[in-house]
């Protein structure tokens, strides 16, 4: 994807921008992502390049912040809220009875494309928890039945509704 | 030019050293041992394992003694019936942590992690074991890592950045689900950067780097760092 040309050149004005220092790898990496849409292995090389950093480190910076994404999210995006309230309210069975009924991973996206289920550490709704978010609708006190009625709507399986 | 120094006492022990040195290299230069997993001579402390805990009168604190540096009047205690339980339950930790079963370990006998759960008395692991299961990297020609050993203390990625200067090895992800990676987390088979010099496998205080084939004893050389930042700094 570095080949195209354009965004390549988007990248090389804001790698300018901060002078090739290695102290904003994580400003660059941010901009990357809103180039990119996400940050390919390719992506990160040519990172790790520019700014004179080893690709093992820009590595563990990009995983170490579950806002970065390595991957191609599919058109919709799912995000369950793996912090302490949701933890203990069970958010887990519900992220379960996703990956069961839309065959996909957690971190992953569905063979088609259409779905990607990802996890984060906490969306500050603790007391709405279990939260769920589909797109950009947070939904709380979220259940396996609710969630999976609303993915079912968000990917436009209108029949959802009548369960 | 003469640096400043510092007067503690360490264990009741008078101690005088200069300004910035640690309580480990502190403690040790007037013969006191403080047990340690991740702290490495010639590596920069990391204060990762938290085995080298200390404690300092007048603040119910413990502080890490590998990067703590002395204070003047220090009052440090390296052993005691309290240090000695939280070094008893760090060990324990660590072996709930992955997968650690001496019997089947390349490294059994030539463990600093099973010599340290000894020298404690260590006889059980109170804590549910987590047991890993990550795969194996056998792809590089000799060397191997088995992740399921490892205690993330970050010697091999320091003297592989710090010795051998090509940072290979970094940490992915955080927290519990940290591993060793190389380059940009590849098979080490395939790693652009590094250079085969082994000294990762040297320094690794458990069996999870080895050289295939080769007993462990051989391969093990913690002391390499040392040797190497010694001599190379003499002009
Ligand atoms: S063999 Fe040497 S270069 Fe390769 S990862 Fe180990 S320390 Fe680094
Ligand atoms: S592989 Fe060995 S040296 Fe490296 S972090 Fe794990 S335990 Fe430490
Ligand atoms: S030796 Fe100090 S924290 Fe590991």
């Amino acid at each position: 994807m570095i080949k195209d040309d354009k965004r390549r050149a988007m990248l090389e004005k804001v790698l300018k921008e901060h002078d090739y220092q290695e102290s904003a790898l994580l400003e660059i990496l941010h901009r990357a992502q809103e180039i990119y849409g996400y940050l390919d292995k390719e992506l990160l090389m040519d990172i790790s390049g520019s700014l004179n950093l080893p690709p093992s480190h820009v590595y563990g910076v990009v995983t170490f912040y579950s806002f970065f994404k390595l991957k191609k999210s599919g058109e919709h995006v799912v995000t369950g809220c793996l912090g302490t309230a949701c933890y203990v309210n069970e958010v887990e069975q519900i992220l379960e009875a996703i990956e069961q009924e839309f065959d996909l991973k957690r971190g992953g996206s569905t063979a088609d494309g259409k779905l990607s289920l990802l996890l984060t550490r906490c969306i500050g709704a603790c007391a709405m928890a279990p939260n769920i978010v589909v797109d950009y609708e947070v939904i709380g006190k979220a259940t396996k039945e609710l969630v999976i009625q609303k993915i079912k709507q968000a990917l436009g399986g209108v029949k959802a509704e009548t369960s | 030019m003469s640096t400043n120094t510092v007067k503690l006492k360490i264990d009741g022990v008078d101690v005088t050293a200069a300004e910035g040195t640690t309580i480990l290299k502190a403690a040790k230069d007037v013969g006191i041992i403080i047990p340690t997993l991740c702290s490495l001579e010639g590596l920069t402390a990391y204060g990762g394992c938290r085995l080298c805990l200390v404690e300092v009168s007048g603040t119910p604190k413990l502080f890490p003694a590998c990067t703590t540096p002395i204070g003047p009047g220090m009052d440090v205690t390296t052993q005691s019936d309290k240090l000695k339980e939280y070094r008893k339950i760090a060990v324990q930790l660590l072996l709930a942590e992955r997968t650690h079963i001496c019997s089947v370990c390349v490294a059994d006998d030539h463990c600093e992690l099973q010599a340290m759960a000894n020298q404690l008395g260590v006889d059980h692991v109170m804590f549910e074991r987590n047991w890993s299961r990550e795969e194996i990297d056998s792809t590089h020609d000799f060397l191997v890592i088995d992740r399921n050993r490892c205690i993330l203390c970050t010697r091999c990625i320091r003297v592989c950045d710090q010795i051998e200067g090509v940072h290979t090895l970094d940490l992915k992800l955080r927290g519990k689900d940290s591993q060793v990676i190389m380059d940009l987390d590849e098979k080490w088979g395939n790693s652009c950067s590094c250079t085969s010099c082994r000294k990762c496998a040297k320094v690794c205080p458990v069996g999870a780097i080895y050289v295939e084939g080769e007993p462990i004893e051989h391969t093990k050389k913690r002391d390499v760092a040392e040797f190497i930042v010694e001599r190379r700094n003499r002009k």
